[in-house]
This record gives C-alpha cells, structure tokens and sequence, in this order.
C-alpha cells in the first residue's frame, strides 16, 4: 500500500532513508547489547559478584552494595519532594510568577550537566558542610539532580486523574488533603512509580557528579559519612585506566542488566496505568 | 447534645483545616526548594570560579589557546572549541537520525511495530553514559584507527558516540510533538492530492517545528555537558583540534580529569571552566524559552 503512496524515484530514496534512519536506532542498541553482553558473560560468575576488590580479589560486590546504598539514600531524599512539589504545581498552584519561577527552575535543574552538579557538590557538600567525600554529599548531590525526573512524572501522573475523581471526594465532604491522599494519589500510584525507577535508573548510571562528591574507596561504605565507589565510577575508572577489559565487560554487562531490569519495570507499570 | 454536637463539628473542621494548612504550606515548602538548589548551585560554582576568571583575566581566560597549569597558563579556547565542534558534530549525526527515525515511528510505523520500537528508545535513553563510553572505546576507537590510522582517540569518535546518546531525547520529543499535530492536518493535505512524504515534510513536520526545535536543544545541551563518554574516547589533549581525525578535550573532560589532584588557582581555573559550561546551558535554556513563547504567541 505504500509503493502506492509513493510517486517518484526522490519519494522513494526519502522513503528509504526514514526506514534506515529507524533500523540504525533499533541496530545501535543492538549492537551495544550484543557486544558487550557477549563479552561480559564468559567473566561473570558468582566469584566476581560475590567477592571484594583489594588484594588477589577483583570482584565487585562492594560497588553493588554502594551503588544500592546510594540508590536507597538518594529516592528517599528525593522522592518525597519530588512528589510534594508536584502536588503543589498540580493541585494547588494558580498560574502565578512564583509558579512559573518554579517551573522554570525545575526545567533548568534539568538542563544542568551532570559534571556541575559535581561542581557543586563538591564545593558545597564536601568542603563547606564538611560531609567530605561521602555516600551522604553523593546522595544529596544526586537528590536534586533527579528531582526534575521525579517532579515531571509525578505531574504527568496527577494531571491524568480525571477530575471527577476530585469533585466526587470533595462533594462527599473529603477534605482538600484527604482527597488527595485518598482519591488523587492513589489513582496517579502507577504513574508515579515509573516515574522513580526512571530516576533509580538515572542515580545508577551517574558518574560524573558522583565521581566528584561521593569518591572512589573501592569498600562497602560502612557508614553514611564513608566514601564509596558506586558500579558506574568502578567501571569508568576500569576503561580509563585500562586496568582489566575483562572486568570492564562484565562490570559494564551487569550495568546493562540493572538498566534492563528497571526498564522492564517501569514499562510494566506504565501498562498498568494505560488499563 | 445537639450544641455538643455543633461544637465537635466545629473542632473537628478547624481541625481539618490546620491539617489542610499545614500541608498546604508543606506541598508549597517543597516547591521552594528547587528555587533554592538551582540559586545555591549557581552561588556557589561561581563563587569559586569566578575568581579565578578575574585573576587570570577574562580574555586571557576564554581565548588563550595554552592550558598548562603547572606553568599558569590557563587558557580553554581549546577546550571550548572542542566542546563546540564535537557538539556540532553530534548534531549532524543525530538530528537527522533522530528526526527521520521520529517520523517513522509517528507517520509510518503500524501500532504493532510502535509498541516495540518505543521502549527500545526509552532503553536507549536509559543505558549510563559510561557504557556509551565504553562502547566506543572498544569498537569505534578501533574502526577509526583501522580507518585513517591515527590511533582512534579522535573528535570524530566523540561526535560519533555523542550522535548516539542524544538520539532517544531527539526522538522522544520530535515523536511526541509529531503526535500532537491534529489529523486533520494530514487529512486535509492527503485530500488534495498531497503524497504521503509530501505531507510529512511539508505539512506534518512544519506543524510540529517548535517540538522539534525544543529537541534539537536538549540534545544539544545533552552533547555539550556529557562528561564520561567524552573521556573515554577523545584522547584529551588540551589542542585546538585541526581536523576530525585530531584528539581534543572538551571542557567537561577538562574539569572531570584535572579535578582529582587540582588545587589552588588550578582548582579554582576549573570551576571557572564550570562556569563558562553553566554560561552556555543558560544562555541555550534562555534562548529556547523565549523561542518558545514566541511561536506560541
């Protein structure tokens, strides 16, 4: 049917190129996977996920621990603001200067490359408060870096309750709040949720900032005042240095992994919210 | 017992709107700080970098072309050129991949065919940036050095890996705005005897340029303030690149590389790198809002 659609040769070499401008994206990611899934499979063994780095041992469990502390910390600072601010924007907020400032600000916040939230981090957490190189200044950096990511979803989320659900509460003598922690939120749960293990995906691949305020102590961080190496600076470091391309193919497989499984969650979510 | 009653309603509602009160000033706290983290970030990466700008001087800052801190010499034009070029060169690479592949998935592609092509983007959009570095350290690297026999660490290969990691935001939001244009439009355009590709390109896409426009900025800002990627595949020479084939360091390398054992004027010279960095994403964030405002205008 689309030959049909198509009138000259110029049409169809257009044609073409849309086609294999679609199957250069999909090949891509592909080839990404494929490669270093396939390279990376013959070094992962319970062994190197299992055991420390120091000493003979090359394993990586100390790097999963971080990089799970990390994730923890940061969505429960975040999260909670996140979704607040969001409730505010949706639900109270009159198109005003000062929501327009918050607006813009959050658009800004997101704009901000990764490497000045490491800036900041650095001068503000780690030298100023004191926090040093740390889990809690890597945490706090990366809280308001994904708060734009939580913020966002979280306002999709609420603005598709449909408003009877609001009217129908508050008609029945529900508060404004109750109405919201009751009706609202629950309705927009789905929403939501996609919208934190996006940013847990986010706080998992992040290197720069969390290279420059959380450091680089490849130990599991015994305390949220320690510094701790997270999977995604462990496998920088391996590729910058060359240290071992087999670990780097495996640490970067198990990334892959991680960022596959949150995906597939936050896919899964987002049906449930479409039903 | 009906006052009793009256009274108990009464505390009851005065009570509900404290609570009501309360969090509604709560909800309004948390708002803030956004406000609050971006003029603290602000604050304080140029409190320690432009200092740093005076003393060494702001020309001599932006336009000398020597980096060499252990002799003072601070000069990041070749590092702002750098960041530059390779931006650009991520531009010609993806814009058009990213638009053209946007275009299939909302004009052509069938529900079925959409329903699997857009997960992959967001799966796209998800993997660290470290990987994207990675992946082309041990396969773009070694093509280009099979290719043009320069070693491979080359802004090509930056333009090559960056074209790739801003393609899922190009797409997301050229198909998003693709989406919006109403069907009439198309309608109207294939009814008067317009092709199919005609009504894409002159009808659809026009339709749609300020979404596009919007993309084309983010993955901009994306390609300039990427940090590891670039690391790991542009040799970081502090140099003026004089051809694609050549090694470069872009200004985010600049700061990442350096940062561990900088200290003094050479720490503060990288903060102001930051600044220059935080210079540009502002002025292109400013630029697309009033765009914006302007074409909805």
């Amino acid at each position: 049917m689309i030959k049909l659609l198509l009138r000259n040769s110029k049409e169809k070499i257009i044609y073409g190129l849309i086609i294999s401008s679609a199957l250069i994206t999909m090949g891509i990611l592909f080839w990404i996977f494929i490669f270093i899934v396939m390279n990376g499979m013959p070094h992962l063994n319970l062994q190197f996920i299992f055991s420390n780095y120091s000493g003979e041992e090359t394993g990586i469990f100390p790097m999963i621990i971080n990089t799970l502390m990390v994730i923890g910390i940061t969505i429960i600072i975040a999260v909670p603001i996140g979704i607040s601010t969001a409730i505010y924007l949706v639900e109270y907020a009159k198109n005003g200067r000062v929501v327009n400032v918050i607006r813009f600000s959050v658009e800004l916040l997101a704009g901000i490359p990764s490497i000045i939230y490491g800036l900041f981090g650095m001068v503000f957490f780690v030298t100023i408060l004191n926090f040093n190189w740390s889990i809690l200044s890597g945490t706090l950096t990366l809280s308001i870096m994904i708060l734009p990511t939580i913020i966002r979803t979280t306002e999709e989320a609420l603005i598709s309750v449909p408003k009877e659900y609001r009217e129908g509460s508050l008609s029945l003598g529900a508060s404004k709040i109750r109405t919201i922690m009751k009706v609202v939120l629950p309705s927009a749960q789905s929403g939501i949720l996609t919208g934190i293990i996006l940013g847990m995906g986010r706080i998992s691949g992040e290197t720069a900032a969390i290279y420059l305020t959380a450091g680089m102590v490849p130990r599991i961080a015994r305390g949220i005042l320690e510094s701790g190496r997270t999977l995604s600076v462990h496998m920088y470091l391996l590729a910058k240095e060359g240290i071992s391309f087999e670990e780097a193919y495996a640490t970067a497989t198990i990334l892959l992994l991680l960022t596959l499984i949150l995906n597939i969650m936050a896919k899964i979510l987002s049906r449930n919210q479409e039903s | 017992m009906n006052i009793e009653n009256e009274t108990l309603k009464k505390k009851l509602i005065s009570k509900n709107r404290m609570a009501e009160n309360i969090f509604s000033k709560i909800f309004f706290l948390s708002a803030l700080i956004s406000i609050m983290s971006l003029i603290v970030i602000i604050v304080f990466v140029f409190a320690k970098g432009v200092p740093a700008i005076l003393e060494i001087g702001l020309m001599d800052f932006v336009f000398g072309k020597l980096w060499r801190p252990s002799s003072n010499d601070f000069g990041i034009l070749p590092m702002i050129l750098g960041s530059i070029y390779a931006t650009i060169g991520a531009l010609l690479i993806g814009v058009p991949i990213g638009i053209l592949t946007a275009v299939y998935i909302s004009e052509i592609a069938t529900k079925k065919i959409r329903r699997i092509i857009i997960p992959m983007v967001e799966l796209l959009a998800g993997i660290p940036s470290v990987i994207y570095g990675f992946f082309g350290l041990i396969v773009i690297i070694p093509l280009i050095d099979k290719g043009f026999d320069n070693g491979g660490n080359s802004l090509l290969a930056a333009m090559i890996i960056l074209g790739i990691m801003i393609l899922p935001t190009i797409i997301n939001i050229s198909d998003a705005s693709l989406r919006a244009v109403p069907k009439e439009y198309r309608e109207n355009s294939l009814a008067l005897g317009a092709s199919k590709i005609q009504t894409i390109f002159g009808v659809v896409l026009p339709a749609a340029k300020s979404g596009v426009l919007t993309a084309v900025v983010l993955g901009l800002g994306r390609a300039i303030g990427e940090t590891m990627a670039v690391i790991l595949v542009a040799g970081n020479s502090p140099q003026i690149p004089n051809s694609i084939f050549d090694r470069f360091r872009s200004m985010t390398a600049n700061i990442a590389i350096e940062m561990g054992y900088a200290f003094g004027l050479h720490q503060e010279a990288l903060f102001a790198t930051g600044v220059v960095l935080f210079v540009f994403i502002i002025i292109l964030n400013l630029g697309l809002n009033l765009f914006i405002r302007k074409v909805g205008d």
